[in-house]
């Protein structure tokens, strides 16, 4: 081991290169904005102030609000699809009835469609049914998807099938072999379902960019653009610091369940 | 979404469940709930965009002014230079970001697959950027490339150059090319980094016998066990970077000009600036079944070298 460790200076030069915007991120929130385009570069502020974080917390334009609505969406949002995937993957996996086989084609094939295909009929649709320019706008597709129903069907498909048997064979009804025996051993699936659906709901701009106009209902990322002015002037300091507020609750997620995370990551392809 | 889906779709399909006594209808109810949601949300979007491709409406007109036009989008796509211009740029910007992000991050997964201090710590720092929200890293790009102040364009200075980046139509979009690749190197090399550790040890402990050097080692056992992620990873970017404008659309608008109008901020320009429902519906169509013929055709190219290896 020690004797390669030089391997690790190219690299670990590389890193700080990929890290400078992050540095700069968290330096220009902690400056005042006259400070921000100074040549060279000041990497450690002078003066060192909070101020941007009191603003973009407390000020006329606070991000807070919009937190809140990213809290309160990204938790419907994984709770629903988490209840409704695990089951509906339980059930193609482990119960057996009619067309069942069918209808995962089916589900297979709706998976390869992307997101943005669909943008043009939920907007209509969300506008006919007085959901336009709504959280639930954003909520309701996230709780009911493909992809999650498949990561669980893929779970459960390679659990035995015995146990089931057995608990059928002692009288338990199919509800009682789902929660008592099947259910409990999901956990991990579960949770790396959950980060991934936490981490979607939390970063999507897209969605709620085209579903939400109205600057009291937008969610956290459309609301760090509330620091440009009509010109397209960006505040640098305030967009900062809410930037770096806007990442802060999936670096939690990152750093303490980091194993779970990079394997829900990189087991599913999906951003 | 799309990418797990065509990732497990072959392995899916092959095994099915085993069959269990039919317990009729009760199953039918455990899926009830997720495909209520899924006909709701996305089938019954998905047959509207495809019969929407076939009309003409737009917000103005409203439901009432609904009309088919049989394949007159279609014949209009065809002969519209901003769609021709917007495929163009788009390949432009596939063909350069997707082929340097891969290698860049193969190379990373082969150096942090290697013992060496801190490396679960370079893992989580390359990795970071793909999982911050595109508005934040959008704003902190855009300052960073500030032509006249920003720190890349000091750091560049140094080299003599000065490229305008997103107040430039002919840097704007190797901007968001710069950008592409420095999120997704963290995750390919994430990717190798699993695959190249299920690398089959014995062949290189027998071609170290052999005496091979490294590159033969990596061209013989390492490139070919790593064909289909390479293969996986190809499909992933390419349809991520097709299908995303949520960067175009708040950093350049298309612009400057219509230097990065690519085919999905097109789109969401026809879709959501004009309103032109019918024409946006039939241009995300045509992109959709344009990407999913490139990733058919990748996939047939990865089965033929697996047959002939």
């Amino acid at each position: 081991m020690s004797k390669k460790w030089w391997w690790g200076i190219p690299l670990w030069i590389l890193a700080l290169a990929f890290l400078a915007p992050f540095a700069w991120m968290i330096s220009t929130a902690l400056k005042p904005d006259v400070d921000a385009y100074k040549i060279p570069m000041q990497w450690i502020p002078n003066p060192f102030q909070w101020d941007n974080f009191t603003t973009v917390l407390t000020g006329a334009t606070s991000v807070l609000p919009a937190f809140g609505r990213s809290i309160f969406v990204a938790v419907l949002r994984v709770a629903g699809e988490l209840i409704t995937a695990t089951m509906a993957g339980y059930a193609f996996a482990r119960m057996s009835f009619k067309g069942r086989d069918k209808l995962f084609l089916l589900y297979l094939a709706t998976a390869i469609i992307p997101a943005q295909l669909l943008l043009v009929p939920r907007f209509i649709y969300f506008q006919k049914l007085g959901l336009y320019d709504t959280l639930w706008a954003l909520i309701l597709p996230g709780m009911f998807t493909v992809l999650g129903t498949f990561l669980m069907r893929q779970f459960f498909i390679s659990q035995p099938a015995e146990f089931a048997e057995a608990a059928r064979m002692d009288g338990a009804n199919e509800w009682r072999v789902f929660t008592r025996i099947y259910l409990p051993l999901a956990t991990p699936v579960m949770s790396a379902l959950g980060i991934l659906a936490f981490v979607w709901s939390w970063n999507d701009y897209e969605t709620p960019l085209v579903l939400i106009s109205n600057p009291d209902r937008y969610t956290l990322p459309l609301s760090l653009t509330n620091f440009v002015d009509e010109q397209g002037q960006i505040a640098p300091g305030l967009t900062m610091a809410a930037s770096v507020i806007s990442i802060v609750p999936v670096l939690i997620v990152f750093v303490v369940l980091q194993r779970r995370f990079i394997a829900a990551m990189t087991h599913t392809g999906i951003k | 979404m799309a990418t797990a889906a065509v990732a497990t779709a072959s392995a899916v399909r092959t095994e099915k469940a085993p069959g269990i006594k039919p317990r009729g209808w009760i199953g039918f109810l455990f899926i009830a709930p997720n495909l209520l949601g899924v006909i709701a949300f996305t089938l019954i979007p998905l047959i509207s965009v495809v019969v929407l491709a076939f009309t003409d409406w737009n917000l103005v007109s409203g439901l009432g002014g609904i009309t088919f036009n049989g394949i007159d989008n279609f014949v209009a796509i065809a002969r519209d230079p901003g769609f021709w211009h917007a495929i163009g740029l788009t390949l432009v910007y596939v063909v350069v970001s997707v082929p340097l992000t891969v290698v860049l991050g193969l190379a990373l997964g082969i150096a942090l697959n290697r013992p060496l201090p801190g490396r679960a710590v370079l893992r989580a720092i390359f990795f970071l950027p793909y999982i911050v929200n595109v508005v934040a890293i959008g704003m902190t790009w855009l300052m960073l490339m500030n032509p006249k102040a920003g720190l890349v364009n000091q750091v560049l200075d140094a080299f003599g150059i000065r490229p305008g980046w997103f107040a430039s139509s002919h840097w704007a979009l190797p901007a968001l090319i710069v950008m592409a690749i420095w999120g997704g190197v963290g995750y390919c090399s994430l990717i190798y980094l699993s695959a190249l550790q299920d690398a089959p040890r014995q062949l290189y402990e027998a071609a170290d016998i052999d005496g091979a050097s490294a590159w033969a080692k990596f061209r013989v056992i390492t490139w070919p066990s790593l064909l289909p992620t390479t293969i996986f990873l190809l499909v992933t970017l390419i349809i991520g970077a097709s299908q995303g404008f949520g960067l175009i659309a708040l950093i350049t608008a298309g612009g400057p000009g219509d230097s990065t109008t690519t085919i999905s901020y097109y789109m969401y320009q026809t879709g959501f600036q004009f309103y032109r429902f019918g024409y946006a519906s039939a241009i995300g169509l045509v992109t959709f079944v344009g990407v999913l013929v490139l990733t058919l055709l990748t996939w047939r190219a990865q089965r033929g070298r697996a047959l002939n290896e």
